[in-house]
């Protein structure tokens, strides 16, 4: 087997004298959809931001694609293939919808084959059509997720990092999302998705990690894991 | 071709300086030398202030670097010698003193925007402050510059031409960094940090890229002023300068270059026209930031131009 697209070792991050992560690994491979579960504080976004790059390393490394990349910054990560979509959903506030989406596609420099996206990616978020000249600030909650991950999709990641993006919206609007996820996956990109809905995240990954106060728990597949007692006591407290 | 239209607005504005220069009276010349430096100041600014969103309060320290520099070049060039022409000598000495004035304000933006652009907001605010009054007590102790009462005689070289062509190149370079991939990705950082580096937009580097530029132009800016007040001193380089070009930017609408322009054109007309008021001329002054800012916080444009905004009016009166 060739090297996994994403292979996360052994890494650690301190804030301050406070270990947030203490030797996390994990694998994504191609075309794969990976959940990173777990409460609030087991350190999922803290792992997510070390390995785009915007939080430095204590121990450990990151390779994407076999290449090693924890000294890389977060914007040297886009042009070899990976697009995060962070925390809080991150989009240009005072922008439209459709100049969010140029943006995303910074790096690239074929006029075509954005405008073709730009109008591909509408079949994926109907709703974005509609809104395409509104600021996006203005959007509703669900709205402007959809906008962070199509602006995402902008930059034709091979891999996809998204930061709970079912966070604060309404269970339709989370439904909406993660089969827009499922859809882009099968398209060929690759996510690592960090959720706290732990039920759906699995639902539709291929894969999981259980997260545990900075360590990874336990790992499997999606319907091992959704079956596992272990995740159950992770939640649930027993 | 893209030389052509790059040389466009210089091919119109020259004759139509030699005209303004031959038909202003002296006193006039004055104010329009003062205005067109504070638009080269403003517009520079705003290539910090407004398009990256960052705030730097130290351009009068850029401005202090470039002017003297510039003084100490045609200081050393002196007048012609016997066999060369004096308009050629003098233009020539001038135009290699600003672009000296330039590089060196340009490094000096170098040196205090790589540490400090890391910071954001009020400590960059902070730091750019105390660059200015390093600037500024370093040439007040130091004899080889002329201490605290500067140095005097300079050579009379700035006229509206002058002063008309570095507006103009400024206002060119903004509007052309605007149009660019470059100042997209300026825009982005300034709407959000986190989401531009995760579109893959090298924030530290476009900060530095725009405040090494904005600093080079107050060199200009610098330059120029003390060619025609024909004397170059520290005291015209303090904070208060600083926070004066500052004004117009948040006047004009940060982001705005012809917000930027016209703000600094109607700041110092303004004051000039109050000249009769005497003793309540800075009330009146103040009186005016006040009364605009609360009519349009955002600035005269906001982070429009000038054009945007007369766009949809224009429609809207034909139909």
């Amino acid at each position: 087997m060739s090297a996994p697209l994403l292979e996360v070792d052994g890494i650690e991050v301190r804030y301050g004298a406070v270990t947030a992560i203490k030797g996390v690994s994990l694998k994504v491979g191609a075309g794969e959809i990976v959940a990173l579960i777990g409460a609030n504080g087991a350190g999922k976004t803290t792992t997510l931001k070390a390995v785009s790059g915007m939080l430095r390393l204590a121990a450990g490394g990151v390779k994407l694609a076999g290449e090693p990349v924890a000294s890389l910054k977060p914007h040297q990560f886009v042009a070899r293939g990976m697009a995060h979509a962070p925390e809080g959903r991150g989009i240009f506030l005072n922008l439209t919808g459709a100049e969010n989406r140029e943006r995303g596609a910074f790096l690239r420099r074929d006029k075509d084959g954005i405008a073709a996206d730009l109008e591909k990616h509408f079949t994926l978020f109907p709703r974005l059509k509609e809104r395409r000249t509104q600021v996006a600030g203005t959007l509703s909650g669900g709205e402007q997720q959809m906008l962070a991950v199509a602006r995402a999709l902008m930059s034709r990641p091979r891999l996809l990092l998204l930061d709970e993006p079912s966070l604060g919206l309404a269970p339709i609007v989370v439904e909406s999302i993660f089969s827009v996820i499922t859809t882009v996956n099968k398209e060929g990109v690759a996510v690592l998705l960090v959720e706290q809905n732990a039920h759906k995240a699995l639902g539709i990954a291929h894969r999981g990690y259980v997260l545990e106060t900075g360590k990874v728990a336990t790992e499997g597949t999606g319907k091992e894991l959704l079956a596992s007692p272990a995740v159950r006591v992770a939640y649930l407290g027993g | 071709m893209r030389l052509v239209r790059a040389l466009l607005p210089f091919a119109v504005g020259l004759p139509a300086l030699w005209a303004i220069q031959a038909a202003a009276p002296p006193q006039l010349a004055i104010i329009l030398v003062t205005a067109g430096v504070n638009v080269i100041l403003a517009v520079s600014l705003n290539m910090v202030n407004g398009f990256t969103g960052q705030f730097s309060l130290g351009h009068a320290g850029f401005m202090a670097v470039g002017a003297y520099t510039a003084a100490k070049i045609t200081l050393a060039m002196g007048e012609a010698p016997a066999n060369w022409s004096p308009w050629l000598w003098n233009n020539g000495a001038f135009t290699l003193a600003l672009l000296g004035g330039m590089l060196t304000a340009a490094l000096a933006g170098l040196a205090v925007g790589i540490p400090s652009l890391r910071l954001r907001g009020d400590y960059l605010a902070i730091v750019t402050l105390g660059f200015n009054e390093i600037i500024r007590v370093f040439i007040e102790n130091m004899r080889w510059l002329g201490g605290a009462t500067g140095i005097s005689g300079l050579p009379p070289y700035t006229s509206v031409v002058w002063v008309g062509l570095g507006a103009l190149a400024t206002v060119v370079v903004a509007r052309r960094i605007v149009g660019s991939t470059h100042g997209r990705a300026l825009l982005s950082v300034r709407e959000d940090e986190v989401a531009a580096e995760a579109m893959g937009v090298d924030t530290v580097a476009c900060k530095v890229h725009a405040f090494v530029l904005s600093a080079a132009f107050a060199g200009l800016g610098g330059g120029l002023l003390v060619h025609y007040i024909l004397l170059v001193t520290p005291k015209s380089f303090t904070f208060v300068k600083s926070i004066e070009v500052v004004v117009m930017v948040v006047l004009g609408g940060m982001g705005s270059i012809s917000g930027a322009t016209l703000a600094a054109l109607v700041l110092t007309f303004a004051l000039e026209l109050m000249r009769g008021l005497d003793q309540y001329r800075m009330v009146m002054y103040s009186l005016l930031l006040v009364v605009l800012m609360l009519s349009r916080p955002t600035g005269i444009f906001g982070t429009k131009e000038i054009w945007e905004l007369l766009g949809p009016k224009r429609k809207k009166a034909a139909a």
